[in-house]
């Protein structure tokens, strides 16, 4: 761990800061089964963080864990600089943490702009009694929380299907309706599980740029899941590579594309 | 056309997310609401007030209460009558114990305390979810039924074990008991049903609308949107169950005055309910009166052709009739799940093109 903790720059200039999220030997199991085993790793402020490995790795069970789904029998989760007690996915969320799902996961009888503004539920805090007379609070917490959500959808040119619902949508439309979602929460951590998968070539570019930007403009910290290699060595400043629930790498896309474990995790090894 | 939308003309958010975007919706619902306040009560007469009118009103308060829980948060109940029967027996109890207080004030705290009930059922959904959350609620339908039935208290010791209303005025007109004229019946359910579509409006429209259709629609991502489960899933079986409770005090104390709970709010009511949403619209304000409208003049509409014009005997078109519901059932789950509020929007789009439909 203390080869990571001095502040970095990446390779584009950007100065990366203090520690966000801290993982410390993290121990997930489903009963016999060891999904990910003593993993430490974290995650510093503005930077675009990479998980990778095989299917079945245990990358999904390592964002779940993150976003509180699964809480692990042994290790600490550490968000900003205090040790985090079990938690609900909800209660992680007013934390600052969003994601997006491998398989989309959006409210299809909602309009687009209904799901984006659901995004901004943590930010609402307008009561039952307000709501109900509308009027006042709950009409102004209304109107500026649509400002928020039209600058997103701006930001991520959505604009001509706000008011169509999420279910009549194509797929690539869809998995940025839901980046759009977990942005509008204009959380500190922004979670990424798969967000190129099943994409053509030119909805994968897209959504790169859309990344890169958000953490560009925003100044997000994105930790992201991803089986196209060439997304995720050109979109990360750092990778943790895992392999049967244990981290085999970590480090600068380069480093850990020489990293002699690695290449054998994922070209396979001969046994002799 | 009627119809004056070319384009999206909004201006500010406010405008854009009001309920009646277009003038003309607008100018309609102020003109249906002048006509309901102010021209039907002088030409009301008994029948229509009792088999038609006061009869819709009471049944789109409930629909709209089970609307909440079932077309927005996605949780099936078949508790609506026991429900109905929690605000009937709390408005009776709260009637005889406090006759000096005013009736609306007793309504509204049935609705209350029906919600506090309804809350307390809901706490199966947190665990449970689909068929078996409808058993769920089908316990507390036979069990509050039960209850009332089995505890004298409730019905304070009658030796019939039924309800009746004692007499109640608002200034010194009856509103409920022998003496009350139709047009009062009228007009306090209207005065309830104004009251319970602008909250069921102005709930659903803002963030805790979002989160009982995220809850229904993906609860896992509503999840880690930030929607708490529990809290979203307990304040819609409250609030359900708040609308419902003001249902059955109507229902008991102004529509029928007199009430044997098994009767009144048994099973079939639950259903009866249920097909309400459904037949009119999940997840819809609107639908609710459409679908408490259908049900309570399809049996009128039937009786008028079958028993007067055609002759049929009645017995006949009673059964009729349940064939007639089970048919439509059937058909909208099949053909429009959302219901005659989603066949009203599609007119509405399709006659905003017609007669040019490229």
């Amino acid at each position: 761990m203390k080869d990571t903790v001095a502040p970095y720059t990446t390779a584009d200039g950007r100065q990366i800061g203090d520690v966000l999220m801290d993982m410390r030997g993290i121990t997930l199991r489903f009963g016999g089964v060891e999904a990910i085993k003593d993993i430490s790793f974290d995650i510093r402020e503005g930077e675009i963080r990479a998980i990778i490995g095989p299917n079945g790795a245990g990358k999904s069970s390592m964002l779940n864990v993150i976003s509180g789904f699964y809480n692990p029998q042994d290790g600490e989760v550490w968000f900003r600089g205090a040790k985090r007690p079990p938690m609900k996915p909800y209660q992680v969320a007013r934390q600052g943490i969003a994601r997006t799902f491998q398989n989309i996961a959006l409210f299809d009888g909602m309009s687009v702009l209904d799901n984006i503004m659901t995004g901004r539920l943590t930010h609402m805090k307008s009561g039952l009694l307000a709501q109900a007379v509308w009027k006042g609070r709950a009409e102004r917490e209304e109107v500026e929380n649509r400002a928020v959500v039209e600058r997103i959808i701006d930001f991520l040119e959505i604009q001509a299907i706000r008011k169509t619902p999420v279910g009549r949508l194509p797929y690539g439309l869809k998995k940025r309706v839901e980046l759009a979602r977990a942005l509008a929460a204009e959380p500190k951590l922004l979670l990424l599980d798969e967000p190129m998968a099943g994409m053509n070539v030119e909805e994968k570019e897209d959504m790169s740029r859309f990344i890169l930007d958000v953490n560009d403009e925003f100044g997000t910290t994105i930790a992201l899941i991803e089986h196209d290699m060439g997304v995720v060595m050109d979109l990360s400043d750092r990778v943790v590579v895992m392999d049967y629930g244990r981290k085999i790498g970590d480090g600068t896309p380069s480093e850990v594309r020489n990293n002699q474990e690695v290449i054998d995790a994922y070209l396979g090894v001969a046994h002799d | 056309m009627l119809y004056r939308e070319a384009g999206d003309f909004k201006t500010s958010y406010a405008a854009d997310s009001q309920t009646f975007p277009i003038k003309f919706d607008r100018w309609r619902y102020w003109v249906v609401l002048a006509v309901a306040w102010l021209v039907i009560p002088f030409f009301i007469n008994d029948y229509w007030a009792n088999a038609i009118l006061v009869p819709f009103l009471i049944y789109a308060i409930a629909a709209i209460g089970l609307n909440i829980l079932t077309g927005y948060c996605g949780q099936v109940s078949l508790g609506t009558g026991g429900f109905m029967a929690v605000g009937a027996y709390s408005v009776y109890k709260l009637m005889t114990s406090f006759p000096d207080v005013s009736i609306l004030i007793h309504v509204v705290l049935a609705g209350f305390i029906t919600a506090a009930v309804g809350a307390a059922f809901g706490l199966p959904s947190l665990r449970i979810k689909g068929f078996y959350l409808a058993v769920a609620t089908l316990a507390a339908q036979f069990f509050l039924v039960w209850l009332f039935n089995k505890v004298p208290w409730f019905y304070n010791y009658s030796a019939s074990g039924q309800i009746s209303a004692p007499e109640r005025f608002i200034g010194n007109i009856a509103v409920t008991g022998a003496e009350t004229t139709p047009w009062a019946q009228y007009l306090i359910c209207l005065f309830f049903v104004t009251l319970c579509a602008l909250l069921a409006r102005n709930l659903t429209r803002g963030s805790l609308g979002r989160q009982w259709m995220a809850i229904r629609d993906m609860d896992i991502a509503a999840e880690i949107i930030g929607v708490d489960p529990l809290k979203a899933k307990l304040t819609a079986f409250a609030v359900s169950s708040f609308f419902i409770g003001i249902a059955g005090a109507l229902f008991f104390a102004v529509y029928l005055g007199a009430v044997e709970v098994g009767e009144a709010f048994g099973i079939q009511k639950s259903f009866l309910v249920l097909f309400m949403c459904i037949i009119g619209g999940l997840g819809s304000i609107f639908g609710s009166f459409a679908g408490a409208a259908f049900l309570v003049l399809l049996p009128v509409a039937l009786k008028v052709l079958g028993v007067d014009i055609l002759g049929w005997p009645s017995s006949t078109v009673a059964h009729l009739q349940l064939v007639a519901v089970g048919g439509l059932i059937m058909f909208f789950l099949i053909k429009e799940p959302h219901g005659l509020a989603q066949l009203w929007r599609v007119a509405k789009e399709k006659l905003r093109m017609w007669p040019f439909p490229y």
